[in-house]
């Protein structure tokens, strides 16, 4: 071995360990997940694409996908509007806000979702805060069905998945150079002008990962859509876990989540590609 | 509308009893100046002088705590930055990056609805006045430093303002650039006829550049004058070091126009000290005022440190007997014999009465003295 070769071992030796959790813990069980997919039957009868086929040719199976891509949009785009206000607030504070707002974006982060959800539960439910306060204030005659609905779904996804957004919106505005938005208002900009053509576009990058970060948390977010959505909505991983553990048909339920990796992946990679094609004279994030 | 601000191009600007202050922090304290339309004027000061906070004053970005500010007699506290028809050029001239050249020129026409085909001839016109037209398409990254200049310029001026202020505008640039920069922006600005003011602690940059300096110091204005004026007759201790270099020289008022140097001799001042007699003071002798001369009585005895050859002049320091530095610049003419270090020389200043005399301060004398140095 030449001593450049083995430099470069010695270099790549503190990786290891983590490398081979890596291949054991993701790579073979993804291998394996490819192997089962290609099977015929539940029984692992012979190799076809079928599961692909029937899945491709199952209008419900490709309702559940586009529902799950579109929980998930939707999820990103309530939380990217949510979170430029609280990092406008944020980057205009002195250091006390500022401090306060990093804690309570940081709060829900440090708490486990199973207890955030529940608390979306306690809010939502037929006999919850919501619901109780509006009966007894005589706004509404009977309780509302906010829980197990999509709409309570989302909002309680968007709370839990606000920190992704809210961070990275916060650190590409803090690196935005205030003299651009003094150039802009010195040219005789107002204060929407400023924002929606200096602040918006000089911050997508941080937008566009905060977005692809909820996104994909938000689309994969099974113990949340599960328990605020209910039995009623089925998404790609309830329906996932549902053709595994109640149906035992690994192979489709395999090739489910194959796809729906692969429909995730390809979103994130697809949005990241057409910013980098769109986004001039921008820094990236 | 609200903006009763003629439309003449510059502005006059009158600033009556300005007082700015950040909590405890007196920033600006009874500033009074008046700017005539069309003026170039520089504020110039040390870092901490206040001269940002003024700047910031002017463009409505900030609010005085105290005083008046007038466009054209007309006060306009009330108005804010983006209805005050101010064209700015910042420090790192903050040229939007995401848009081209045209677009950014284009960005105060479009802010105030002006009809497309107007703003396509605007920028056309402001291109061509900054020699830019030929990079409309790009983007201010692939600029050099003097090319983002002049797109900034170009943008300041495409509103056709009544002020243009400058924020440390050539800091950014090479030396070598700097010099043709201040030329060619000062022959736009003299152009559009607007009325400008530069900020900068750079005093080449102030001398160079204005009609007028305004120097400030701890929030205070030191002095208004012609880059001339403000170099031959400084108003203070503070500017004389401030502005140019100088030699500052400790003695005591003898007789009314007689002062004895620290350094040995006493010197004919050729016109009153307007001092008592025994009063501490400092003059201030330019390095150009003073020459070798022959040992006689009012000669300066210093002990040669070092000569430095600065192209067209050479500069050479001495020490006097009483361990000031004394830095004599001559030209460098042939047939002038070179000092020697070590060597002792007899200084004699060429011209009294361009001698400026100030009383000692107690506190910061030594730290004019290092200065100096």
């Amino acid at each position: 071995m030449t001593p450049a070769g083995t430099s470069a071992s010695r270099q790549l030796l503190p990786v290891v360990p983590l490398a081979a959790l890596f291949l054991a813990a993701f790579v073979l069980p993804l291998a394996a997940l490819v192997l089962v997919s290609l099977f015929r039957d539940p029984e692992f009868s012979g190799l076809s694409l079928v599961q692909y086929l029937r899945f491709l040719s199952d209008p419900f199976s490709l309702k559940v996908l586009s529902d799950t891509l579109w929980l998930g949009a939707e999820v990103a785009l309530a939380t990217l509007i949510l979170a430029y206000p609280l990092a406008l607030v944020y980057v205009a504070s002195g250091q006390f806000v500022r401090t306060l707002i990093t804690f309570l974006i940081m709060l829900p982060l440090l708490t486990s979702t199973v207890v955030r959800t529940f608390a979306w539960i306690v809010i939502l439910g037929r006999d919850g805060i919501i619901n109780s306060a509006m009966l007894s204030l005589g706004f509404w005659q009977a309780p509302a069905r906010l829980l197990y609905s999509w709409e309570g779904m989302v909002l309680a996804l968007t709370q839990i998945q606000l920190p992704l957004m809210a961070l990275p919106v916060i650190n590409s505005l803090l690196r935005l150079d205030s003299n651009l938005t003094r150039a802009a208002e010195g040219l005789g900009a107002s204060r929407a002008r400023i924002f929606f053509t200096v602040v918006l576009p000089l911050t997508l990058p941080g937008a566009i990962a905060g977005w692809l970060l909820v996104f994909a948390a938000a689309a994969t977010a099974f113990i949340t859509q599960t328990l605020v959505g209910g039995g009623r909505i089925i998404l790609m991983p309830s329906y996932i876990y549902q053709q595994a553990v109640g149906v035992q048909d690994w192979p489709f339920s395999a090739a489910l989540s194959l796809i729906f990796t692969l429909a995730v992946t390809g979103v994130v990679f697809a949005i990241g590609a057409l910013s980098r094609r769109y986004l001039r004279g921008v820094d990236a994030a | 509308m609200e903006l009763a601000l003629s439309d003449v191009r510059g502005h006059s600007l009158d600033l009556n009893g300005i007082g700015h202050a950040f909590g405890a922090t007196v920033a600006l304290d009874e500033i009074n100046l008046t700017v005539a339309a069309g003026e170039l004027i520089a504020l110039l000061g040390p870092s901490g002088c206040g001269k940002t906070t003024m700047l910031q004053i002017i463009a409505g970005f900030l609010r005085p705590s105290k005083g008046e500010v007038r466009f054209d007699g007309a006060r306009v506290e009330h108005i804010p930055a983006n209805r005050r028809r101010i064209g700015m050029v910042f420090q790192n001239y903050a040229l939007f990056p995401h848009l081209t050249v045209f677009e950014n020129v284009a960005y105060g026409l479009r802010a105030r609805k002006t009809a497309k085909p107007e703003v396509t001839a605007k920028v056309e016109q402001m291109l061509g006045l900054a020699q830019m037209a030929a990079f409309a398409r790009r983007l201010p990254g692939e600029l050099s430093g003097g090319q983002q200049q002049r797109v900034a310029l170009a943008r300041a001026l495409a509103i056709d303002p009544g002020l243009v202020l400058l924020d440390e505008p050539f800091s950014a640039l090479d030396k070598n650039l700097r010099l043709d920069m201040q030329i060619e922006i000062k022959s736009l600005l003299k152009t559009f006829g607007v009325t400008s003011i530069i900020v900068t602690h750079d005093q080449e940059e102030a001398l160079s550049m204005a009609d007028r300096i305004v120097v400030l110091n701890k929030g205070r204005i030191e002095q208004i004058d012609s880059p001339d004026a403000l170099y031959d007759r400084p108003a203070s201790l503070f500017i004389s070091s401030f502005i140019g270099h100088t030699n500052l020289l400790r003695g005591t008022v003898t007789e009314a126009d007689r002062v004895l140097l620290d350094a040995g001799p006493e010197i004919d001042l050729g016109r009153s000290a307007q001092r008592r007699r025994g009063t501490p003071v400092t003059i201030s002798v330019r390095p150009e005022n003073i020459a070798f001369g022959a040992e006689r009585p009012g000669a300066i005895p210093v002990t040669i440190r070092a000569t430095v050859p600065l192209g067209a002049v050479s500069v050479t320091e001495g020490v006097t007997t009483s361990g000031e530095a004394v830095k004599i610049s001559q030209a460098r003419a042939a047939g002038i014999a070179k000092a020697q270090v070590g060597e002792i020389a007899w200084l004699a200043i060429s011209d009294t009465s361009r001698v400026s005399i100030f009383s000692t301060p107690v506190d910061d004398f030594s730290k004019h003295q290092q200065r100096s140095v």
